[in-house]
């Protein structure tokens, strides 16, 4: 897959430009870089592991404005950095932090959102440590890097708790009517971007929120409903119109959106069916996807049930099979909701799991546990048809495989019983097929994945883009927006072209 | 927001409901299936169409009312607006020309069978529609159902009907008469369609059934629907809701149905407090 790794050259000349500015210049000079490496990480304040295993509120309470202004410091403002080339969407990660430093935190944030319209979400969910911090100076410099995503938080909420939410200004309306399929974290960046170049801009939402993962799948105490909210609502203000209810394929097919004079298209339908592994007992009540389990909870507020209609299976012996952020999310909300054990059952070991290090080390300090290189075989019954064991088997980590971990391997006679109440699956799913099932002219990938052009995110259809887990299976809600930028850039290109005709 | 048009109750605990939805109703094909929420607090519950209107805009399904968001619907009046009513959704029914069809429905199923079996009929079918319900005083659309079929049976448990009688027995005697039968199609509780699929298996008649396991969303994302049809796991909301009678594992629907028995009646009771003090 094609990541960006390199900066057009206008980017090069406009970070160039910023970086050579007077007050970066004096800024730079006002600290030493030697006092600056010295500086210690800024610590994210969060909750007591004890209180908020209980309960549904954010973990992390964010950098208060004096420590957000210590860790700006801490950035050395390089000449060359690289944090910009790990960020998907290219955010100017120096100037925003700088100025953090000076205390301008609504430019801050102004900055930001040049390049990103969701900078309170990314903040709480990018994998920042393996992205802008894994290549940041100052870690090469100290091992230790900037905090750019607490940064990128504290700049955003800091505009919404103080209510001055900036809305830039618009250019005079194009005429065109671009669709977006999907709200989640792919259809929004793209609405924004689109709305931004004065475009027409409707989503299309099959569920009764806008969100997509992050209203069904990311948990409260990850990242807020209300935060969100206040993202979707910012959309709004760009003059984005919001249709829920409304599932493209179904309820019209991209013909008919076309004959109701949509020009362009975005389809960001993301994750479809859930991957089991295929092994005996898997459909006993009680074995969950984790979309299931986290849409009830999410979605469905299953966790305020009976005030909601929506039920979930509560179990005291929950086990998590995966190691994923969907892993740890789903975990987190077992013992949350009530399991006195929840564990996580993962094949390879901790340094092989793809879940960002800060979930893990939450999920530690809240008493998850741990089976490593352990994977279910089979799921056991009773006779009411519900789980209450999972027999396992212990693996060893041989040869790297495609993906460069090391592949687990089963050893033999090593199997063993774990009793459990509640299974959730956490291994990823594969795209929606309600798109390609009811969009013929779609080319289609062997995963079921639509196909893409990377350089544009075209796909096989005129005028119609594709990103985030429809055309990669399942990533993460940063990839997704970084295809959708693209995407997004393509279409008013697409769109420019057109009218010159 | 859809707008409500019309709620009936047809028969005690099963109620018509016809909702604003021009264009559902402009895709809608027999067989496929709505998702609603009766408020902002509801489940998700997703109701077979029993017939829209394409000129007027509606969408008609018919709601058997048995936990807490199937009792708010049967509460909702004309004008009201429910905040969720998504669709179509599944895939349509396989209409074409098979020669005699068996149109098999109870309780709520007695108007989901009602849009497959005109369109069997329009496809040149002889349709034979077997109507089952508990009793004399269950029985609704039954005036629908002969416009369409060529044949109406209908059983019940009382002695009011043709026959003191249970479904597939009707069924089983109709192919024992050698009635030359190519295919049926069953809708209602898993438990009619399970015993349809049954009758059936021996004269190796394809059988349809139009599975109803618990949903959530509906579009293929959560997995919460499947189903164990010929060994593999099926995802009802996008594979089916019409599988092969004879390859399901009813076993594991039967089990699966059942999830949620002690919350549903946990979260009725709760319902009741809050509303009928």
């Amino acid at each position: 897959m094609a990541e960006k790794n390199a900066l057009s050259p206008e980017v090069k000349e406009r970070l160039r430009k910023g970086f050579s500015e007077d007050w970066r210049k004096e800024l730079r000079k006002s600290i030493p870089a030697k006092e600056r490496m010295k500086m210690r990480r800024q610590k994210m304040p969060e909750r007591e592991p004890e209180e908020r295993n209980k309960d549904f509120h954010e973990v992390n309470l964010g950098l208060n404005e004096k420590a957000a202004v210590r860790e700006a410091q801490r950035c050395l403002d390089c000449a060359n950095p690289q944090c910009i080339l790990g960020c998907p969407v290219g955010i100017d990660i120096p100037a925003f932090i700088k100025l953090i430093e000076i205390g301008d935190f609504v430019q801050s944030v102004r900055k930001i959102k040049e390049t990103n319209s969701l900078p309170a979400i990314c903040g709480r969910v990018c994998p920042q440590e393996s992205q802008c911090e894994a290549v940041c100076t100052t870690k090469k410099a100290t091992g230790v890097s900037v905090a750019i995503g607490n940064l990128e938080r504290f700049a955003s909420d800091y505009e919404r708790i103080k209510g001055e939410v900036y809305i830039p200004s618009i250019p005079p309306s194009t005429g065109h009517k671009v669709a977006i399929i999907g709200a989640g974290p792919a259809g929004l960046t793209a609405a924004g971007d689109l709305a931004m170049k004065g475009h027409q801009v409707t989503i299309f939402e099959a569920l009764h929120e806008a969100g997509g993962v992050l209203v069904y799948g990311i948990p409260e105490f990850r990242l807020p409903k209300g935060i969100l909210q206040s993202e979707v609502d910012y959309l709004k203000k760009l003059g984005v119109e919001l249709r829920t209810n409304f599932i493209v394929g179904l309820t019209a097919t991209i013909d008919d959106l076309k004959r109701e004079g949509f020009e362009a298209f975005f389809i960001g339908s993301g994750a479809g069916l859930p991957s089991f592994m295929r092994i005996p007992g898997e459909n006993l009540v009680g074995v969950y996807s984790a979309n299931e389990y986290l849409t009830r909870v999410n979605l469905m507020r299953a966790y305020a049930f009976p005030k909601y209609d929506t039920p979930v299976y509560l179990g005291k012996r929950a086990a998590v099979i995966g190691g994923g952020n969907v892993a740890m999310d789903s975990v987190r909300t077992a013992q949350r909701l009530g399991a006195e054990k929840a564990t996580i059952v993962y094949r390879r070991s901790l340094v092989e799991m793809p879940a960002r290090v800060e979930e893990v080390k939450h999920a530690e300090e809240e008493g998850i546990e741990f089976h490593f290189l352990t994977a279910p075989v089979r799921y056991i019954g009773d006779d009411k048809g519900r789980v209450r064991a999972m027999e396992c088997i212990q693996m060893r980590l041989g040869e790297p495989d495609s993906s460069g971990r090391r592949r687990p391997v089963p050893i033999e006679g090593s199997e063993f019983t774990m009793e459990v109440d509640l299974v959730v699956v956490a291994i990823g799913q594969s795209p929606n097929p309600l798109i390609p099932q009811t969009t013929p002219q779609l080319k289609v990938g062997k995963w079921g994945n639509i196909e893409v052009d990377w350089d544009t995110m075209a796909t096989s259809m005129e005028g119609v883009y594709a990103g985030g887990d429809i055309i990669r299976g399942g990533a993460t809600v940063i990839l997704a927006m970084g295809d959708a930028r693209i995407a997004a850039d393509s279409i008013h290109q697409y769109l420019s072209n057109k009218k010159r005709k | 927001m859809a707008k409500i048009l019309k709620r009936e109750r047809l028969v005690p605990n099963i109620h018509l409901l016809k909702v604003h939805a021009p264009k559902i109703a402009q895709k809608c094909k027999p067989g496929q299936f709505v998702i609603i929420m009766p408020d902002e607090r509801g489940e998700r519950i997703p109701l077979t169409v029993a017939d829209w209107d394409k000129k007027e805009g509606s969408i008609t399904t018919v709601v058997m009312v048995v936990g807490t968001s199937t009792h708010k619907l049967a509460r909702l009046k004309s004008g009201d607006e429910v905040p969720v009513f998504v669709g179509p959704l599944g895939k349509p029914s396989e209409i074409e020309k098979f020669g005699t069809v068996i149109c098999a429905g109870g309780c709520f199923g007695i108007g989901a069978i009602y849009p497959v079996a005109r369109a069997m009929k329009e496809a040149g079918n002889r349709v034979i529609t077997l109507i089952d319900v508990k009793a004399n005083y269950l029985l609704y659309w039954e005036d629908k159902l002969r416009e369409v079929s060529d044949e109406v049976y209908i059983s019940a448990r009382d002695s009011y009907y043709d026959c003191k009688n249970y479904i597939p027995k009707v069924l089983g005697e109709i192919l024992k008469d050698k009635k030359r039968v190519d295919r049926v199609f069953s809708v209602g509780c898993t438990y009619l369609m399970y015993t349809c699929a049954e009758a059936t298996r021996a004269y190796g008649i394809k059988t349809l059934v139009a599975l109803n396991p618990i949903m959530v969303d509906g579009t293929g994302m959560c997995g919460a629907c499947r189903v164990s049809v010929d060994g593999r796991t099926k995802f009802a909301c996008v594979d089916g809701p019409e599988f092969d009678g004879h390859l399901v594992d009813w076993e594991e629907l039967f089990s699966r149905r059942k999830t949620y028995f002690d919350d549903e009646i946990e979260s009725l009771c709760y319902w009741e407090r809050e509303n009928f003090p």
